[in-house]
């Protein structure tokens, strides 16, 4: 077999064990639960979604970078602490599969529950068409923008993960790393740097930003340079993802 | 026959601490070879390092022929690997656990039901099979460590610590699936237990901080205790005195130690040197004398005595120099 074979092959193997992994435990019925209850909560209370008397689902897309910030750092807390603190790491990092088949088969696994649950927001898409006349477009745009936004955090808190065998403590941290990317683009934070450092530095910064980058998809702007930004974050922490994983190896 | 696991110059520095200090050794098919050793003296790390879990700090491992740093996908497809403690995803099941497994290795449907349904007959394992692994009791768990382990029938074996935690039955049953297997397999086994030793390896390699410090065969080892081919006579304690003295002055006997047995009778053992056989001068003498024996056999050596006599106790609070 060769290398790219057993590669795909193990990716296939360790995203089922993953992902059925979640429905092993009431955790996945729990979360889900609580996720459409609060995307619920805060689209009708916070969001105004009523009020605002406006065929679109700005209300309840308003809110997922902040749910976000606390649901994803919650599927993948588990991803690799869990292997590090029962040893069965030691079993897979043993079995003839590359760490990238690995890293990324636990990322799929929690990718893919992350966007079932918000598959299951469907209704409330079926509300703004029943009451109004909505772009679906911006809202298609938006369930793509708001998914890729959730691999990022994922990959994010999968990577912490790595670093730890104590699933609170990777919860906390992803929750922290998490936080400083929203936040990056609000001026709150920009005005923190605009004083003293260079324009393109601010500009770097914001441009880190989680929220800003969501924002404009959210308002059915699909460019590029958007699904760039969370393909590629994702990107280099599913690569830290696998240096972590090897550090482990080197002891 | 050439070897199947070899290990040259292996190290492993964990900070200023040495865990594992240059081992070289090989194995080949047919072997079992027995990693002894103190708690602390670099077995699991060795294990895990020929394993491919854990990189070494310098030197190379080779399974048949392939190196575990350059290839270690190939490396690792014929190896079966039973880590320390045998840890499992305790929310599966054995079966979803082993179907895991035999995805991850690449057997196809079939192939992996075949493989699964060899393994657990081989294990025992069917009455658990819809179980989680967190529910079953010790014995179990560690099955399923070895079950995993075989799965894919590989040529390479390594465990540590297979039979631990294994009542008297299920470690006999686990040697004797081990001795079935060894003849087509490279097989490693660390241990504790020294009779298993005995029982189950061709070969036996004790290490101590990070060295060996002994290789070589069960028995040859066990030669090297200071009871090898002691000869040990039981009489009622009132002869004692009188036996003593005449066992000390048999030629080849170098000395002579009691142990009470009992409340009335004494065990007489009498050292030798080197390979001179005293159990038929002393077993001469009692029929001359007519002394009432109550035992008399002689020992191969004990194993466990070369084991203290090589060994220091836990090396992990001592200071490492590394020759």
């Amino acid at each position: 077999m060769s290398a790219a074979a057993s590669g795909a092959s193990g990716v296939g193997a360790v995203f089922r064990r993953e992902f059925a992994g979640y429905f092993e435990t009431p955790l996945a019925y729990v979360f889900i639960i609580i996720f459409l209850f609060s995307t619920g909560a805060f689209t009708f209370y916070q969001g105004g979604f009523y009020e605002a008397e406006r065929a679109d689902l700005k209300a309840f897309f308003l809110f997922h970078p902040w749910l976000y910030l606390f649901f994803m750092p919650a599927i993948a807390m588990r991803l690799w602490a869990e292997e590090r603190k029962s040893g069965t790491i030691e079993l897979l990092l043993t079995l003839p599969v590359p760490v990238w088949a690995s890293v990324l088969g636990k990322f799929l696994a929690a990718w893919t529950f992350a966007g079932l649950a918000l598959a299951l927001t469907f209704p409330i898409w079926i509300t703004v068409n029943y009451l109004g006349d909505p772009d679906n477009g911006v809202i298609l745009a938006s369930y793509v923008g708001s998914w890729l936004m959730a691999g990022s955090y994922i990959a994010i808190g999968a990577c912490i993960s790595a670093l730890t065998r104590s699933q609170v403590i990777a919860f906390v941290v992803s929750v922290l790393v998490a936080f400083l990317f929203t936040v990056s683009g609000i001026p709150m934070v920009l005005d923190l740097f605009s004083g003293w450092a260079p324009q393109v530095i601010v500009q770097a910064i914001a441009s880190f930003s989680v929220l800003s980058h969501f924002q404009a998809i959210m308002n059915g702007v699909i460019d590029l340079r958007d699904i760039v930004f969370f393909v590629s974050l994702m990107g280099v922490w599913l690569f830290a993802n696998v240096v972590v994983v090897d550090l482990n190896r080197a002891g | 026959m050439s070897a199947m696991i070899e290990v040259s110059g292996l190290q492993k520095q964990f900070g200023p601490f040495t865990a594992v200090a240059g081992l070289d050794f090989s194995v080949s098919k047919g072997e079992v070879l027995g990693f002894l050793g103190p708690n602390g003296a670099g077995k699991s790390t060795t294990m895990r390092m020929i394993a491919g879990s854990l990189a070494p700090s310098a030197g190379r491992v080779t399974l048949c022929g392939f190196d575990m740093a350059e290839q270690a996908r190939q490396a690792q497809r014929l190896l079966g690997y039973l880590p320390e403690g045998a840890p499992a995803y305790g929310d599966m099941t054995p079966r979803g656990f082993l179907g895991y497994v035999a995805s991850i290795r690449g057997l196809d449907g079939t192939e992996a039901k075949r493989a699964v349904t060899r393994t657990v007959a081989l294990t025992d394992l069917g009455s658990v099979l819809d179980q989680t692994i967190d529910t079953l009791s010790k014995g179990f768990k560690r099955r399923v460590g070895l079950a995993q382990a075989i799965l894919h029938d590989p040529p390479v074996l390594i465990m540590d610590e297979p039979t631990d935690g294994l009542d008297p039955n299920q470690k006999f049953a686990v040697r004797k699936l081990i001795t079935e297997m060894a003849a087509e397999k490279a097989i490693i086994i660390s241990t504790h237990i020294l009779e298993e030793v005995d029982a189950l390896c061709t070969r036996a390699l004790i290490i101590d901080r990070g060295c060996i410090v002994a290789d070589g065969t069960p028995p040859a080892l066990a030669a090297r205790s200071r009871y090898h081919n002691a000869v040990t006579v039981r009489v009622a304690a009132d002869l004692a005195p009188a036996v003593r003295r005449e066992i000390e002055a048999l030629p080849g006997v170098t000395s002579v130690e009691a142990r009470p047995v009992g409340a009335d009778e004494i065990a007489l053992t009498a050292f030798t040197s080197g390979e001179a056989l005293i159990i038929e001068p002393v077993a001469a003498l009692a029929t001359a004398k007519g002394w009432p024996l109550k035992g008399l056999y002689a020992e191969p050596g004990r194993l466990d005595e070369v084991f203290r006599r090589l060994t220091h106790s836990d090396a992990e609070t001592d200071e490492k120099v590394v020759a």
